[in-house]
């Protein structure tokens, strides 16, 4: 495939260039915020690049402004502007891809803090069988389907717990382990990977919701422990002695920022600690373009950007952080020609590799008498069930692989957006008023939040027709459910609804996940793969350390480096990768530049 | 570069005689900044960021066009027996001022061509019109479309039931006219209509919050930790919207 024309459509063709610095960072988010700190701890002088504006708390999402469901939510305040730049979309190969005009199944962030300003702060680390799902599955089940293309991710748990730890310290994570150095811990999550330690604050305080559900789910032999959240239990104040405030269960926490300092954001744990740093230079609304390779191949040299005055600077660098999030990070790879593009039809090529998603379905019980009070809520608070997530029980003769967590959130009662009515109500009239009035406050939701497997079809590349505001292609999304996907939410969904069906309600109504994936509703923001890990070149993007195979001075963070999604939100695991990554860059790499494992 | 100072505001005298493409590339008022660690946390006093919620005079229906949007969103959450609709929430003047911003003028979304007529369900909105001016060219289709076919009478002239039977009709792309989106336009006036009627009073629906006081919904209060043990009983609590609530304001 040629290299797109990189030539942005702006009037002016200038390019000044900067200053060389010791470390360039792409995106201001989750990973990039990790990224500056590591790299200033261990003394280099960096500069971030972010395409957003600067935000903080008592400016941007102070209490008297934060709960705006019409602003921040539907009109997208906090979220990338599709009219800049967007995707398109299509669910297989022999379809027209269409742009994605305004979000819907998942809302990628811009500005400081990334979508780490507007998560809900469930904070999950994936399974140890999760990192070595091809060798593990193949060793109980053997040799996996034609077609799927899961992989190992070349790291093991072990070598990530320390880094676990850390994020979860990082963020004060309220939790309860379920096993600490191999000691099954009762109340915990008796199926989770060892932890070197408790959770840095205890469980969050449940509600009416999650009682009904902890009791129905133990009345079935399951074993339910507490959802963990970045949103604070008590005060805390973490490792870099940024404190956090107890959380108020206010209701606007996924889609807001908190105006409480309540939930562990880059803004709340560790932008302080950049922006205090005299080596550290942020420049915002600045539009990273491309990175820029060495006419060897072997490096890059820096990145190119615009900023919002239109000027174009080059900024060279020994070293570049691509932390854009997934979707961002896996077009600048295109873009830049690094690493060779995928191609379904032949198999060959690794950008844009093993797109996969997540998987999810729900069930909604509704009560007469009783009230749920969901505007009482927070954005991760809730009671989970793990027991059938990940390898956790025997999938013989079930004809797929991986699992989900059965969850009993209750994170808000936005009213815009959450207004459930049971089955047969129709959508508006005097009826459909009337059923939402009844239901509003007595409503429970208990969600599925199913693993993705990859397959050859699911990939990302670059679309021959749609361009972005500076005329340069769109990244394009090829996607559909797959046969694993469908086995594992019809086999998983009927176990919700029987915990569902144990709570006590009047009725209860399941939304399975059915027919074509469907770009419209939310889902979550949980793409992944495109710049996947892996073993070596042939079938990856980047090596255990996130250092790309071609260009060894370019790593490349976030949920792109999943080979595959487990049935868990991705940050943690996607912070203890960064954080393993700049462990690698501070005691090896630096020594001596250059690849940190041999091809 | 290298100015030393904490907060270096770039080239805003440049910035403000910019124009076309690259205004068009970054959000309004996006000034790039460049920001030295090492100094003051970049916060300024006096700067928060507040919301666009529309004025009074931010119009774009005609009056016409307002009677439509009126009539139908009446149709879609009715004043019944059972409590305040649409109308009370005022929800035509959400509308209104909605489609008079940037959200009417589809500022913020893709609206680049080509736009193919095949287009799968999955791929959501598609239609070349940015919201104000789907509303615009939909009502005059479904006026027409009235007159024709109902004596002469526009939409909200019809009897309600009437008025059921033809939103049920395009909502089920049985009532379709060539290159007009209908059912397209009637999924946003349901989106736009919820909207109304549950979004903060601010911007110039759910009046006196009663869409909110309807359900139940509290709003704004932003602290709900004395009620956390609420143990499935009802939590009873007048709403607050943004700009406080009656009850609140000092008797003038
Ligand atoms: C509504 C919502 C709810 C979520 N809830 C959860 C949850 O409960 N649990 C969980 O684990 N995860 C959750 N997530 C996911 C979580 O937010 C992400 O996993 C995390 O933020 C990823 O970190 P990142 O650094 O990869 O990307 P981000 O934090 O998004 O940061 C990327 C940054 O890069 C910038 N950028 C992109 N392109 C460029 C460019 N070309 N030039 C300059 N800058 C650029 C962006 O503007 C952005 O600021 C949620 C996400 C959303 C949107």
């Amino acid at each position: 495939m040629d290299r797109p024309d990189l030539a942005p459509n702006t009037r002016e063709t200038r390019v000044e260039k900067l200053p060389s610095v010791d470390v360039v960072i792409i995106g201001f988010g989750w990973t990039g915020s990790i990224m500056a700190q590591q790299m200033l701890e261990a003394g280099l002088n960096v500069v971030a690049i972010e395409r957003g504006g600067w935000r903080d708390t008592p400016t941007d999402f102070a209490p008297t402004m934060a709960p705006d469901e019409l602003r921040y939510y539907w009109r997208h305040e906090m979220f990338q502007e599709t009219a800049r730049e967007t995707l398109t979309f299509r669910n297989n190969i022999s379809q027209t891809a269409l742009p994605m005009r305004k979000w819907g199944s998942f809302l990628p962030g811009s500005g400081v803090g990334g979508a780490g300003v507007h998560w809900n702060g469930q904070t999950f680390r994936f399974l140890p069988s999760d990192f070595v799902a091809k060798t593990h599955n193949e060793e109980r089940y053997g040799p996996l389907p034609t077609g799927m293309t899961v992989q190992d991710y070349g790291v093991t748990y072990d070598e990530l717990e320390p880094h676990f730890d850390t994020f979860e310290k990082l963020c004060g994570i309220s939790g309860k382990a379920g096993n600490i150095n191999g000691e099954i811990v009762e109340g915990g999550n008796p199926f989770e990977g060892w932890r070197s330690s408790e959770y840095p604050n205890p469980p969050m305080e449940m509600t009416f919701t999650q009682h009904r559900f902890e009791e129905a789910a133990r009345g079935m032999g399951l074993n339910p422990f507490p959802g963990p959240s970045a949103n604070m239990s008590r005060a805390y104040t973490n490792q870099h002695g940024i404190s956090l405030a107890p959380c108020t269960y206010c209701g606007f926490c996924e889609k807001f920022g908190c105006g409480n300092y309540s939930k562990a954001s880059p803004q709340t744990t560790i932008i302080p600690v950049v922006m205090r740093n005299p080596n550290f230079t942020l420049r915002t609304n600045s539009e990273v373009l491309h990175i820029n390779k060495h006419p060897d191949g072997t490096r890059a040299t820096g990145v190119t950007y615009i900023d919002a005055d239109g000027r174009t600077f080059e900024q060279p660098a020994e070293i570049v952080i691509v932390a854009a999030y997934q979707l961002q990070s896996t077009r600048l790879m295109l873009l830049s020609g690094i690493g060779q593009p995928y191609d379904p039809r032949s198999g060959e090529g690794v950008v844009g590799k093993n797109y996969t998603y997540q998987v999810m379905s729900s069930i909604n019980v509704f009560y007469d008498e009783e009230y749920t009070n969901n505007f009482v809520g927070a954005g991760a608070l809730g009671m989970i069930v793990d027991d059938y997530n990940g390898d956790n029980f025997d999938h013989s003769g079930l004809g797929f692989i991986g699992g989900a967590y059965i969850g009993a959130w209750t994170t808000n009662a936005r009213p815009i957006e959450s207004h459930p009515v049971p089955e047969g109500v129709p959508e508006w009239g005097s009826e459909w008023k009337r059923s939402v009035r009844q239901n509003f406050l007595k409503t429970a939701s208990i969600s599925v939040h199913g693993a993705s497997m990859a397959y050859r079809q699911n990939y990302l590349d670059l679309d021959p027709t749609y361009t972005d505001h500076w005329g340069r292609p769109l990244m394009r999304m090829t996607y559909d459910f797959t046969v694993n996907d469908r086995r594992l939410t019809n086999h998983i969904t009927p176990i919700a609804e029987e915990i569902a069906r144990g709570m006590g309600g009047r009725e209860v109504k399941v939304n399975s996940r059915e027919g074509a994936y469907d770009s419209v509703p939310y889902q979550t923001t949980h793409n992944t793969g495109g710049t996947i890990m892996g073993q070596n070149p042939s079938e990856s993007v980047v090596n255990r350390y996130l250092q790309s195979w071609d260009c060894h001075n370019v790593f490349v963070m976030g949920a792109g480096a999943f080979p595959q999604n487990a049935g868990y939100n991705p940050t943690d695991t996607v912070a203890a990768l960064a954080y393993f990554s700049a462990d690698a860059i501070r005691n090896q790499y630096l020594q001596n530049p250059g690849p940190m494992v041999q091809a | 570069m290298g100015g030393r100072t904490d907060l270096t505001r770039r080239a805003f005298l440049r910035h403000t005689l910019l124009a076309g493409t690259v205004l068009a590339g970054f959000p309004t008022l996006a000034l790039a900044r460049e920001y030295r660690g090492g100094h003051q946390w970049p916060w300024e006093s006096g700067r928060a960021d507040v919301p666009h919620y529309g004025l009074e005079t931010d119009t774009f229906l005609t009056i016409g066009e307002r009677q439509f949007v009126d009539a139908a969103t009446a149709r879609l959450i009715p004043s019944d027996d059972d409590g305040p609709g649409a109308r009370e929430a005022d929800v035509v003047t959400f509308i209104d001022r909605q489609l008079a911003g940037f959200y009417g003028r589809g500022q913020r979304w893709y609206m680049k061509g080509p736009f193919p007529e095949d287009v799968l369900d999955t791929q959501g909105y598609q239609s070349e019109y940015p919201p104000a001016d789907l509303y615009r060219v939909s009502i005059a289709a479904i006026d027409e479309w009235c007159a024709q076919n109902r004596d002469g009478r526009s939409f909200a002239d019809l009897e309600e039931a009437e008025q059921d039977e033809i939103l049920t009709m395009i909502e089920e792309e049985e009532l379709t006219v060539t290159g007009v989106p209908l059912a397209t336009f009637f999924s946003l006036l349901h989106d736009n209509a919820i909207e109304g009627f549950f979004a903060d009073p601010i911007y110039g629906g759910n009046r006196d919050m009663v869409g909110w006081a309807y359900v139940g919904f509290p709003g704004a209060r932003y602290d709900y930790r004395d009620y956390i043990a609420h143990n499935g009983q009802a939590i009873v609590m007048p709403p607050v919207s943004l700009m406080g609530r009656p009850g609140w304001t000092a008797e003038r």
